[in-house]
């Protein structure tokens, strides 16, 4: 039973996604949507990763410091792996499953409302493809965007760690950044950009697809918003394992 | 004019499926306010959603015009759908627009005007029910009463040739009721729109019902019109229409008296 019932879901997300992925009616609409979800899911977000990212770059600097106080070890050693950290997993997976949190409710809330307020069933009876019209925008806006968001929360965090040496002098602020510099490894910064591209897909699809299917009223729309945070989070978790795999080892 | 033909519809629950529409046939004219009636859960908004294309009959046929709806593929289903304007029960207003921008919406997406002939257009929908002075005003910001008219701006912006409403009283009081009623008879016969309306609302019925179409537990129970149906030999009927002392009393009254009531609602 919960095979077929799962089945069926995948079925039925494959026919979104299919109806979704369609030439808009007019471009010029579009574009206005497109941008305007650029600015709603991404630039809005901002705030929030720098705020994040910021304090998330000095943790990692403090306590790599505490874990590897060892005199084998170079003193470099806390900025280079902190990099490698917010490189490799906290500036895109990490990042993103914080940010399924805000964008992935924000999408399934919004689709979910029009729903059961009628506002989709308005769309479809003025013969407007309801699924192109208000997700394709959204999944194209969150893939501009977020690559740019994974840039800022790299230089942010790294930032990060750099003032919690200048304030609390963990390590020297000069061996920090020889740290963060030494054996730098330009791929993993494309590996982190290619992972955000997947994880922005999975985000706003599965959150359009919850939103989309609501049937009821507000305590499904919470429900389905819940729900499409929790499996936003574990496909992201679930690609981060396949996408290591295929690009790193 | 749009006809159904035998229309059966059913749904799958657990435990099997549940027939909803038993072979419903009826006509809505041309120029007229067409009214489905009948009681919660008799099966009226399945048989508008069958009629606007949202839900596919199991079997049947829905004529627009002789174009039956059944068999349409998805590209003459958009072009038809240019024809049809809907007002919708919670009125279905674009939150994000402005009552501006839901009356533009359709003539955006679907006609070649210029931005200007838009506006023009949609402010003339706007002024026509009247909601001139709150062309800039959200939903949020408008009363039941104005985000139906908002919603009927909307709906008639593409000059339709088909108008459905689903329950357009819900939610008003008497007074606005009327002036919805008012406003939807007038445009029906003002632009000669096919309209359907969805209601159990008795002084719709009462005040509006040219062509009533009376759904009773899925089947067609009695198809008239407004002076008819106060003296009609339908226990169903009768149970439903004078559910109330009031229009038990207004039923005694007009059979009496003669009692017309106008189309502003006096009564004389």
């Amino acid at each position: 039973m919960f095979i077929a019932r799962s089945l069926s879901s995948i079925g039925d997300y494959c026919m979104f996604l299919w109806r979704s992925f369609t030439v808009p009616d007019k471009w010029r609409e579009f574009f206005k949507r497109y941008l305007n979800e650029i600015y709603k899911l991404g630039i809005d977000s901002i705030p929030l990763i720098i705020i994040v990212s910021l304090f998330i770059g000095a943790l990692c600097t403090i306590l790599i410091k505490l874990n590897i106080n060892n005199p084998l070890l170079p003193r470099y050693a806390v900025g280079l792996t902190t990099r490698e950290i917010i490189l490799l997993e906290f500036s895109s997976s990490i990042l993103c499953l914080i940010l399924s949190g805000k964008i992935g409710s924000n999408i399934a809330s919004e689709i979910g409302t029009m729903r059961v307020t009628e506002q989709i069933d308005a769309l479809d009876i003025m013969g407007v493809n309801s699924a192109n019209f208000l997700v394709l925008p959204k999944v194209l806006g969150l893939i501009t965007i977020l690559p740019f968001l994974v840039v800022i929360c790299m230089a942010t965090s790294l930032f990060g760690g750099y003032i919690i040496c200048v304030f609390t002098g963990v390590i020297d602020v000069d061996t920090y950044i020889y740290g963060i510099q030494t054996m730098f490894i330009e791929w993993y910064v494309w590996f982190a950009l290619i992972k955000s591209l997947f994880f922005a897909f999975i985000i706003s699809t599965i959150s359009a697809y919850f939103g989309y299917t609501v049937e009821g009223g507000s305590v499904e729309v919470g429900k389905a918003s819940t729900n499409a945070v929790v499996l936003s989070n574990i496909m992201i978790l679930v690609t981060d394992v396949i996408l290591t795999k295929l690009l790193l080892v | 004019m749009i006809e159904v033909k035998n229309i059966e519809k059913s749904f799958e629950e657990e435990g099997g499926r549940r027939q909803v529409l038993f072979g419903i046939s009826a006509k809505f004219y041309d120029g007229k306010t067409n009214l489905i009636i009948g009681q919660s859960g008799s099966g009226k908004t399945v048989l508008v959603k069958n009629i606007v294309g949202l839900f596919k009959p199991d079997c049947g046929q829905i004529l627009y015009d002789g174009r039956d709806i059944t068999v349409m593929d998805r590209k003459q289903m958009k072009e038809l759908r240019k024809e049809i304007g809907m007002l919708f029960q919670g009125s279905a207003l674009f939150d994000s627009e402005t009552v501006m921008g839901n009356a533009m919406f359709p003539l955006v997406m679907f006609s070649d005007m210029s931005e200007a002939e838009q506006r023009e257009r949609a402010q003339f929908c706007i002024d026509r029910v009247n909601l001139t002075g709150s062309e800039h005003k959200y939903p949020s910001e408008l009363s039941g009463g104005m985000q139906k008219r908002a919603a009927i701006a909307r709906a008639i912006a593409l000059n339709p040739r088909y108008l459905f409403c689903d329950e357009p009283n819900s939610g008003l009081d008497p007074k606005t009721s009327i002036v919805i009623d008012e406003l939807l008879h007038d445009i029906t016969h003002e632009f000669g729109i096919t309209t359907i309306i969805n209601t159990h609302d008795m002084n719709s019925v009462l005040g509006i019902g040219e062509n009533i179409v009376f759904i009773n537990k899925g089947h067609v129970g009695w198809i008239g019109n407004k002076d008819e149906i106060y003296n009609v030999d339908n226990d169903d009927l009768n149970n439903f229409v004078y559910a109330t002392d009031l229009f038990r009393d207004v039923r005694k009254y007009r059979l009496v008296h003669g009692y017309q009531r106008t189309h502003s609602g006096d009564a004389k």
